[in-house]
């Protein structure tokens, strides 16, 4: 998988986890998946469709993500309040619209769809269809992973082979 | 949360009304949150875009804060809908999707701003002002507590 096309989810990411947990998140692992993939939190799943086709999956453990919610809540929230799984959709929504954001101003032009709250049956099989690149990032809550998986389908615009004249 | 210098309608003096459309509820709480901390009121929320439509006419909100990905009935047809019958309408589009191809969309089917997520409270103030314009005024806290009781 291009590196360019993974690089605005790990800023993203980064820049996201900054402002909405107030602290700082390190890569601590970066593996490939070709087989299922097991869910080790929340997920939620982001897909796109365009001259970049693939879906993004946000997995964040327990307490990283009660930290979020509670952080957002203003107030403790229990890891397995049904607020979790709105935060983590709604962080996954923000860090995937950042960096297709990012993407298609640097010309590649795909559109996202709203995020989807994944259980364990829908990660394995969404694991399975393509191979994925996990980045897993370190916070003081628990750990974050990002499962990429997408295709580039075209050439972004100015990069095309001009057609031959006979 | 941070409270901020109210913002009150100018030729009443009441707190601004406000519609907020996003499928995420926890992003409607949030943007809920944020606005009464504005001294405004919430009068709907909408889930998708359809629903938007017929709240807009039954609420007739100041101000719209508009997501764009939404099932149904995404936000920029929404917004040209809203506009095409209520033409003073001001939508402020509220989206983590903000490349310069989907502002611009926004814009020429009439939303008045773009605010990127996550939102930032002081940015978003900035803009509500700026769209409310003439509209708009800023009062004290106090004073607009006064004229939401």
């Amino acid at each position: 998988m291009r590196m360019d096309l993974i690089q605005p989810f790990i800023g993203s990411l980064d820049a996201v986890l900054a402002e909405m947990m107030k602290v700082p998140a390190k890569i601590v692992d970066l593996t490939m998946e070709e087989e299922g993939y097991r869910r080790r939190g929340t997920a939620a799943a982001v897909s796109f469709k365009g001259q970049i086709e693939g879906r993004v999956i946000l997995d964040m453990e327990p307490g990283a993500a009660a930290q979020v919610a509670s952080f957002l809540a203003g107030s403790e929230v229990d890891p397995s309040a049904t607020i979790v799984t709105e935060t983590v959709c709604e962080l996954a929504n923000m860090v995937i619209g950042n960096a297709v954001t990012q993407l298609n101003d640097a010309g590649f032009h795909f559109k996202v769809l709203p995020p989807e709250v994944l259980t364990q049956e829908q990660c394995e099989k969404a694991g399975q269809d393509s191979e994925a690149t996990i980045l897993c990032f370190e916070t003081p809550g628990g750990n974050v992973h990002l499962n990429i998986a997408m295709q580039y389908l075209q050439r972004r615009t100015g990069e095309r082979t001009p057609l031959p004249v006979y | 949360m941070k409270q901020f210098e109210a913002l009150t309608r100018k030729h009443d003096h009441q707190a601004v009304k406000y519609l907020i459309v996003d499928d995420s509820v926890f992003a409607r709480k949030s943007l809920a949150k944020m606005v009464e901390s504005f001294g405004g009121h919430v009068v709907g929320e909408a889930g998708d875009g359809c629903t938007a439509i017929t709240e807009y006419a039954r609420t007739r909100p100041d101000i719209v804060l508009m997501d764009i990905t939404m099932p149904q009935m995404e936000g920029i047809e929404a917004v040209e809908r809203i506009v095409q019958e209520h033409a003073e309408a001001r939508v402020i589009m509220v989206s983590s999707v903000g490349y310069q191809d989907n502002i611009l969309a926004a814009l020429q089917k009439g939303a008045r701003h773009f605010v990127q997520k996550p939102v930032k409270p002081d940015a978003l103030y900035e803009i509500i002002r700026y769209v409310l314009n003439d509209d708009g005024v800023t009062a004290s806290v106090g004073a607009a507590e006064e004229s939401s009781r």
